[in-house]
C-alpha cells in the first residue's frame, strides 16, 4: 500500500525538522514532498543571526582581569572566579532556551535540525558561554554548508581547543587529546588510523590556541615544525594540512554519512544507500546541503520501514509538542528540567562522543516521564521527581563548571503552561465526529498503533467538541507511539 | 500474552494481602529468603570524596606538611592501626572495623585518570578504559546476563528518580525509583495499563515494541517492587535522612523475597574545593548514621552475612590542600566494603605512598575494574570477564 501524501510530508517534517507545526497542517495535505523539501531548503537559506546571550559577560571578565593586573595579581581571586562562573552558567542556560525557542519557532527547520545533529557530532562541554555561543554559531552557519569549512572552524574554535586540551599541546610536550578525537569522532571513526598517526597529527596541532575573545591564535614558538607522517603523507605538516588530509580520505565521507543516515533516516543502516550517498558527498567536496537533498528527495527515504522508526530524542520530543500546540510557559526552567530528566541537555553532552541516541534514550524512568508530560503540562501537576544532583560543586557552590544548570527545580518541579488551542482546534472544525480520532491520530502519530480508537474515546472528555479534541490529543501524546517519529 | 500477564498482576494486586502468608513470618521474625542469597549495595560518594581525610595516614609527616590546615590530627582520628585512623565522624565504621566487618582497599583508580567529574564518573560507571566511551554500565551488563528474556529487570535497583549509566545494560535497563509506593502510583495510571493490554508485538522487533516492552516491564516491576516492599517491612529505626530512608527501603526489600541482587544509591556532593571540613563532616555523619542503622538491622534479622555494602567515588582529591580550606580534584582513592561475609578485613593493602606522587596526585595501585571483577565473580557468582569485556585479576578479600 503506498503511503499517503500527508504521511510522507509528516515524515519529512519530523526528520528534516522538529515535526509539523499547527499552521502547516493544511499544506501538508496538498503539497508534494519535493515541494515541501524545496520550501524547507528555501527558508533555511538565510544566514542565521548570531545568538548573543553573553552580553557583558566578556566585558566583565576583561575588566576583572585588568583589575587583577592593576593589583599585580596573577589571576582573578576565587571570589571573582566564582562570580564569573556563576554568570557564565546562567548565560548558558539562556543560550539553551534561546536556541530551543528557535527550534520551535524558526521556519529554518532544516538548518536547526542539522545544527542539532552537528551539536551532537562536535560535542563539547565548556563553561565559557562566550566560547559556547561562538561554537554554536559555527554549527548553525555551516549546518547545511561545507563540512570542510565547519571542520576547520570547529577545530579552531576556542570552545573545542579548550575542551580537548589543545591549549596544552606544545612542541616537546604534545597533548594528543585533540588529534585523537578529531580522527576518532569527527572524521574517520575508530579503526581507520593508528596510534602513530595520532601522535604525529598532535604535533601538527601544536601551538593551536585561542585568546580570551575566543579568537584563534597560532602560537608560532610552540609549534613543532619538524617532519610528520600522518596517514601516509609526510612533510612539515600544519594543522590545516592534516585536517585537509583527513578530508581527502573517503572514509571521512563514509563515516559522516553513516552517522547522518542513522540520525535522519534509520538506526538500521542500509550500507548500499550509505555508500551511494557517501560517494556523492565526497565528490561534492563535502556539501552538506547536497547530501541533505540526496536523502530527503530520494524514494527510499519514504520507505515504510523508515517511517515512525526513530525514537525522538528528548529535544526532538520537547520541541515537537509546542510546534503542534503553541504554549506559553510560566517557568521556562522547566524545559531545562525536562531536558535533564530525559537525558539531553543542550550544551551538556555526556562526553565528546555526543548523545548515543536510539534506544539509549529509553529506560523505565524516562519512558514514564515522557508519557506523563502532556498531563503535566495541562494539570500543572506536581512532577514529584528530582533530577540527579550534579557532582561538581566547584568553588563550594552548587551549580558550577560542568554542572547542568537546573536552578530551583529540584524539589517540586512544576510545568505551568497555557496552551493556545485555537488554531489547533480550528483544524478539526470540519471533520465529522466519527472521524475525529483518526484524523487527530494522522496528525500526531507516525508509528502504526494497535490502540483501538474506542479506548482513546473512553478516556477522553466528550462534553464538547473542543474538550474532545483537546483530551484526545493529550491522550495520544501520552502514548508510547508518540515517542516515535 | 501481554494481556494475560497484565490481568494476572491486576488480580494478584487486589488480593495481595490474602496471598502473602504473613502469619508464617509473624512467628519466624526472620526473612523468608534462605541465607546465602547474596546482595550487593553500592554507595556512590558523588563529587570526589577526599580519601586522605577519610582514612588518615596519621603517622605520615608529608600528609601534615601538605595539609597544615585540613590535616586531621592523630588524636582526633579514630585509630585503626599505628599508621592509620578514620575520619572522626565515622564512629560506626570504626565499630565495624573492630568487629572485623569492614575492609578498606587503598589506592584504587585507573590508568590515565581524568579529573573531570562527569567523565571520571562515566569511566567508573561503564568500567571502560579512560579512552573509550561506552554507553552502558557494569551493573547494567550484569543485569543483561541475569535477565535475558526476563520480564522484571529488578535484579538491580537504583534508589533515585533517574537511572545512572552504571545500571544501563546493552539489552536491559535496571529500574530507578525512590519510593516503591510512589513508583507504583505513577505507573499504575489506568490509561497506561489499558493501552498496554492492546499492544501486541509483531514479528521482527520494531522500535514501538521496544517501547512497549519497557513499559510492560516498568509496570510489572512497579507492582512487584511495591508488593515486595510491603511483605516484611523493617521495623528498625533509621535516621530521617535521604540515605537513611533509602537504606530502610533496601532493608525491607532484602527481607522480602524480591529477586534484587544489586542496590545502588548515592550521597553527595563531596566536591570540597572550599570549606571541606564542614561539608565532609556533615556528609560522613549522614553516611555513618545510616550505615549504623542498616548494619544493626541486618544483624538483627540474620542477613548481615549475605549483604555487602561497597563505597566508591569518581576520584580522590589532591594531596595538598588548596588556599580555600579545601582540596581539588585528584586521582586514586579508597573503597570501603562492609559485611559479615568478608574474607579479609581491616586495611587490606598499604596506605598510599605520599612520597611517590604524579604531579601531586596519588598513583593508583589497584584498578577499580579488578574490584568489580572480584565482586561480580566471588560475591555475585557472575561471569566477570563477559560483563567487563576483559579479564582482570581477582582480589582475595571476598
Amino acid at each position: 500500500m503506498s503511503l499517503s501524501l500527508k504521511t510522507r510530508n509528516h515524515h519529512l517534517m519530523w526528520r528534516a525538522g522538529f515535526g509539523p507545526s499547527v499552521e502547516q497542517l493544511a499544506d501538508l495535505e496538498t503539497l508534494s514532498p519535493t515541494q515541501l523539501f524545496k520550501a524547507l531548503q528555501q527558508s533555511s537559506k538565510v544566514t542565521p543571526a548570531y545568538m548573543d546571550v553573553a552580553g557583558d559577560y566578556l566585558d566583565g571578565l576583561k575588566a576583572g582581569l585588568e583589575e587583577a593586573g592593576r593589583q599585580q595579581k596573577k589571576e582573578l581571586s576565587q571570589e571573582e572566579k566564582k562570580k564569573m562562573q556563576q554568570m557564565s552558567r546562567e548565560r548558558i542556560r539562556s543560550l539553551n532556551l534561546t536556541w530551543f525557542k528557535e527550534m520551535v519557532n524558526s521556519d529554518a527547520q532544516l538548518r536547526e535540525k542539522f545544527a542539532l545533529f552537528w551539536h551532537g557530532h562536535f560535542a563539547c562541554r565548556n563553561l565559557n558561554v562566550y566560547y559556547q555561543q561562538g561554537l554554536l554559531d559555527i554549527l548553525r552557519k555551516n549546518a547545511l554548508g561545507s563540512f570542510r569549512d565547519m571542520l576547520h572552524a570547529v577545530s579552531k574554535s576556542a570552545a573545542m581547543l579548550n575542551f580537548l586540551n589543545n591549549q596544552q599541546n606544545r612542541k616537546d610536550h604534545p597533548n594528543e587529546n585533540f588529534a585523537r578525537e578529531v580522527m576518532e569522532l569527527f572524521t574517520l571513526g575508530r579503526g581507520n588510523y593508528t596510534e602513530q598517526d595520532i601522535k604525529e597529527a598532535a604535533r601538527a596541532f601544536t601551538g593551536w590556541s585561542a585568546n580570551l575573545q575566543g579568537e584563534f591564535v597560532f602560537r608560532r614558538f610552540q609549534h613543532d615544525t619538524g617532519t610528520k607522517t600522518v596517514l601516509g603523507r609526510t612533510g612539515n605538516l600544519t594543522g590545516e594540512e592534516v585536517l585537509d588530509h583527513l578530508l581527502a580520505q573517503k572514509q571521512t565521507a563514509r563515516y559522516i554519512t553513516r552517522k547522518l543516515y542513522r540520525f535522519f533516516v534509520n538506526e538500521q543502516v542500509d550500507e548500499a544507500k550509505v555508500e551511494w550517498l557517501a560517494e556523492r558527498f565526497y565528490q561534492s567536496n563535502y556539501q552538506i546541503g547536497k547530501l541533505a537533498e540526496d536523502i530527503f528527495t530520494s524514494d527510499w527515504f519514504f520507505d515504510e520501514k523508515n517511517i515512525g522508526s526513530h525514537i525522538k530524542s528528548p529535544v526532538e520530543l520537547l520541541v515537537g509538542i509546542p510546534r503542534m500546540l503553541p504554549m506559553e510557559l510560566e517557568n521556562e526552567e522547566s524545559l531545562l528540567f525536562l531536558q535533564k530528566a530525559l537525558g539531553q541537555v543542550l550544551f551538556y553532552p555526556p562526553n565528546v562522543a555526543g548523545w548515543p541516541g536510539g534506544k539509549s534514550w529509553i529506560d523505565s524512568s524516562t519512558l514514564l516521564l515522557r508519557m506523563r508530560i502532556p498531563q503535566l503540562i495541562v494539570d500543572a501537576d506536581e512532577l514529584n521527581i528530582r533530577a540527579k544532583d550534579d557532582d561538581d560543586q566547584q568553588m563550594g557552590k552548587k551549580n558550577d563548571a560542568d554542572k547542568i544548570p537546573v536552578k530551583g527545580m529540584n524539589k517540586r518541579a512544576l510545568i505551568k503552561a497555557t496552551i493556545d488551542w485555537k488554531a489547533y482546534i480550528e483544524q478539526y472544525s470540519k471533520t465529522e465526529k466519527d472521524k475525529l480520532v483518526d484524523s487527530i491520530v494522522g496528525n500526531l502519530l507516525m508509528a502504526d498503533s494497535q490502540i483501538n480508537s474506542s479506548l482513546i474515546v473512553q478516556f477522553s472528555n466528550s462534553k464538547s467538541r473542543e474538550d474532545f479534541v483537546r483530551s484526545v490529543t493529550l491522550q495520544l501524546m501520552s502514548l508510547p507511539e508518540y515517542q516515535l517519529a | 500474552m501481554v494481556r494475560r500477564r497484565a490481568f494476572l498482576q491486576m488480580g494478584s494486586l487486589a488480593t495481595a494481602s490474602l496471598l502473602v502468608p504473613r502469619f508464617l513470618k509473624a512467628f519466624d521474625g526472620k526473612a523468608v529468603v534462605p541465607k546465602g542469597n547474596r546482595v550487593l549495595v553500592i554507595l556512590q560518594l558523588s563529587g570526589g570524596n577526599d580519601g586522605l581525610n577519610t582514612v588518615i595516614p596519621t603517622y605520615n609527616d608529608i600528609y601534615y606538611k601538605e595539609r597544615p590546615r585540613l590535616g586531621i590530627e592523630k588524636t582526633k582520628a579514630l585509630a585503626l592501626t599505628e599508621e592509620a585512623g578514620l575520619h572522626p565522624s565515622l564512629v560506626a565504621l570504626k565499630g565495624l572495623y573492630d568487629e572485623g566487618e569492614l575492609a578498606i582497599l587503598n589506592s584504587v583508580g585507573y590508568p590515565n585518570p581524568d579529573r573531570s567529574h562527569f567523565r571520571s564518573m562515566d569511566i567508573w560507571h561503564s568500567a571502560s578504559d579512560s579512552r573509550d566511551y561506552w554507553n552502558n554500565g557494569w551493573v547494567g551488563r550484569y543485569l543483561d546476563a541475569q535477565c535475558s528474556g526476563c520480564d522484571k529487570p529488578t535484579y538491580a535497583l537504583e534508589l533515585d528518580d533517574m537511572l545512572s549509566l552504571a545500571l544501563k545494560g546493552e539489552q536491559v535497563n535496571a529500574i530507578a525509583m525512590r519510593d516503591p509506593r510512589r513508583l507504583y502510583g505513577t505507573a499504575n495510571e489506568r490509561f497506561f495499563r489499558e493501552v498496554m493490554k492492546q499492544h501486541v508485538d509483531e514479528p521482527g522487533e520494531q522500535p514501538v515494541d521496544y517501547l512497549y516492552k519497557t513499559m510492560a516491564s516498568t509496570l510489572s516491576s512497579a507492582d512487584y517492587i511495591f508488593q515486595q516492599s510491603k511483605m516484611s517491612p523493617t521495623k528498625a529505626v533509621y535516621p530521617q535522612t535521604q540515605l537513611g530512608t533509602d537504606l530502610k527501603t533496601i532493608a525491607s526489600l532484602i527481607y522480602s523475597d524480591i529477586n534484587t541482587k544489586v542496590y545502588y544509591l548515592s550521597l553527595g556532593s563531596f566536591d570540597t574545593h572550599v570549606n571541606q571540613q564542614f561539608t565532609q563532616q556533615r556528609l560522613f555523619t549522614e553516611m555513618n548514621d545510616a550505615i549504623a542503622a542498616f548494619t544493626k538491622d541486618l544483624k538483627a534479622n540474620g542477613r548481615f552475612d549475605d549483604v555487602m555494602l561497597m563505597t566508591f567515588s569518581e576520584f580522590g582529591r589532591r594531596v595538598s590542600q588548596n588556599a580555600s580550606g579545601g582540596t581539588d580534584h585528584g586521582t586514586a582513592n579508597n573503597m570501603f566494603f562492609v559485611g559479615g561475609g568478608l574474607k579479609k578485613k581491616g586495611l587490606i593493602n598499604e596506605l598510599p605512598d605520599l612520597s611517590d606522587l604524579e604531579e601531586g596526585d596519588l598513583k593508583y595501585k589497584v584498578d577499580f575494574k579488578s574490584v568489580y571483577a572480584t565482586v561480580l565473580n566471588k560475591w555475585l557468582g557472575a561471569d566477570d570477564a563477559a560483563i567487563l569485556k576483559q579479564t582482570y585479576p581477582h582480589l582475595s578479600f571476598i
